[in-house]
């Protein structure tokens, strides 16, 4: 059964993360009451939040009364372990972000920030979205998706690779091909 | 009389200084479109030993991909390399010293410490008033300028910072001008799938970039030029 000897449930953290950006607003849809019970429905246990640059801070909450347990950050020279104990990652649409969570194979919701001027990231979110790598949201419909979504779904990311390119390079100089 | 002489003789010189601009004009302007259909032919028939390689870097996602390129180059071709970014960008360099010095320590080899890094300014920066702008872009073409005679790289690698687009013109004028023959190879970011972005809009359509290159198939469609990669990351 699920209780060990001493009753400590495992951990299931969900890590938003928002990079080196301001992004209050997917902050604040997180930091709702609305959401975290959501996730608490879903067997979530640990909200940790790397605010960035934000202003709006979260309340820490140490989740004694059964609730969610939420903490947060603002910067970290890595956050890769961070991503590797996460059960669930929300990310802003950083590529560097986006693909550090695909290549540890971890349920990803990206959110489009759109105070961004030419928002060229939701490009790459929804091409991704449409693969089936990663779910797509915008803050205010980040609720629905998690409320909604299907972790079963999401296909797994093969990397890619740069031999094609340094193959071309390396012809066009005039290298031997290897 | 005279009159009639002056007239003629101003009328003469004027002519042929005319002739002597639009000559000017035809020759610059073949030159140019020469070097332009010239660029994304191969230029050596014997491979080289090494090239002298310039490596732009930028912010959000650009070093991260720029040095995912690299470890797929072989170092011992590929050098010395020159590694540039914008002033403000604290971070690129940083990585960028701390993958070299990591070759250092795999290999042993000593020779592979030769690697440089430096800054150029911005253009503009996010936000900034466009009237100031046109006086910074004036400052970082010039200093693009002091960079490029400097290093004059046999190579150039970038993928798309703002900071690449004043060294990508220089080393074409470079090229019109007969100084030296550099080979720039742009990489699209794997961010943009179905829309260029402005230097990589500008690179492609000024056929300033020997190779052009793109990770998504949407612009392929859109950019026939272009070499389709595949996802680098």
């Amino acid at each position: 059964m699920g209780d060990s000897d001493d009753g400590i449930k495992s951990e299931r953290t969900v890590f938003v993360t928002v990079g080196t950006t301001c992004f209050d607003a997917l902050v604040k849809a997180v930091d709702t009451q609305e959401f975290k019970k959501e996730l608490s429905a879903r067997g979530y246990t640990h909200l940790l939040i790397q605010m960035g640059r934000g202003s709006y801070c979260p309340k820490k909450s140490t989740g004694e009364d059964g609730s969610l347990v939420v903490d947060y950050f603002t910067f970290s020279s890595s956050i890769a372990d961070n991503l590797r104990s996460a059960s669930l990652v929300i990310s802003h649409a950083g590529s560097g972000s986006i693909f550090e969570t695909l290549r540890l194979r971890k349920p990803l919701i990206v959110v489009v920030n759109e105070d961004l001027m030419d928002n060229h990231q939701s490009e790459l979110a929804e091409e991704l979205a449409e693969r089936k790598h990663l779910f797509c949201a915008h803050p205010q419909t980040l609720f629905q998706t998690v409320a909604s979504m299907n972790l079963e779904s999401l296909l797994p990311y093969h990397p890619g690779d740069a031999a094609p390119v340094a193959k071309l390079i390396n012809r066009f100089l005039g290298f031997p091909d290897d | 009389m005279e009159k009639g002489s002056g007239c003629c003789f101003s009328a003469m010189t004027s002519n042929a200084t005319i002739l002597v601009l639009v000559t000017i004009i035809t020759v610059i302007s073949t030159r140019v479109l020469y070097i332009m259909y010239q660029s994304g032919k191969p230029l050596h028939n014997t491979a080289p030993q090494s090239v002298s390689t310039l490596i732009v870097l930028g912010s959000g996602g650009h070093t991260a991909e720029m040095l995912n390129l690299l470890s797929m180059l072989q170092k011992d071709r590929f050098t010395p390399r020159f590694y540039i970014a914008a002033a403000t960008d604290n971070m690129s360099l940083q990585k960028a010293h701390s993958m070299e010095k990591s070759l250092v320590d795999m290999t042993g080899d000593e020779a592979l410490e030769s690697a440089q890094f430096m800054q150029i300014y911005r253009s503009r920066e996010v936000g900034q008033s466009y009237v100031t702008s046109v006086g910074t872009t004036i400052i970082a073409i010039a200093h693009a300028l002091w960079i490029m005679i400097k290093i004059r790289p046999q190579v150039i690698l970038c993928n798309g910072p703002g900071t690449c687009l004043p060294l990508c013109v220089i080393a074409f004028l470079f090229k019109v001008v007969g100084i030296r023959w550099s080979s720039t190879f742009y990489v699209e970011s794997i961010a943009r799938v179905r829309r260029l972005s402005l230097s990589g809009l500008l690179l492609y359509k000024l056929r300033m970039a020997d190779q052009f290159f793109v990770q998504w198939p949407q612009l392929q469609k859109k950019y026939p030029r272009a070499h389709y990669v595949g996802c680098l990351m």
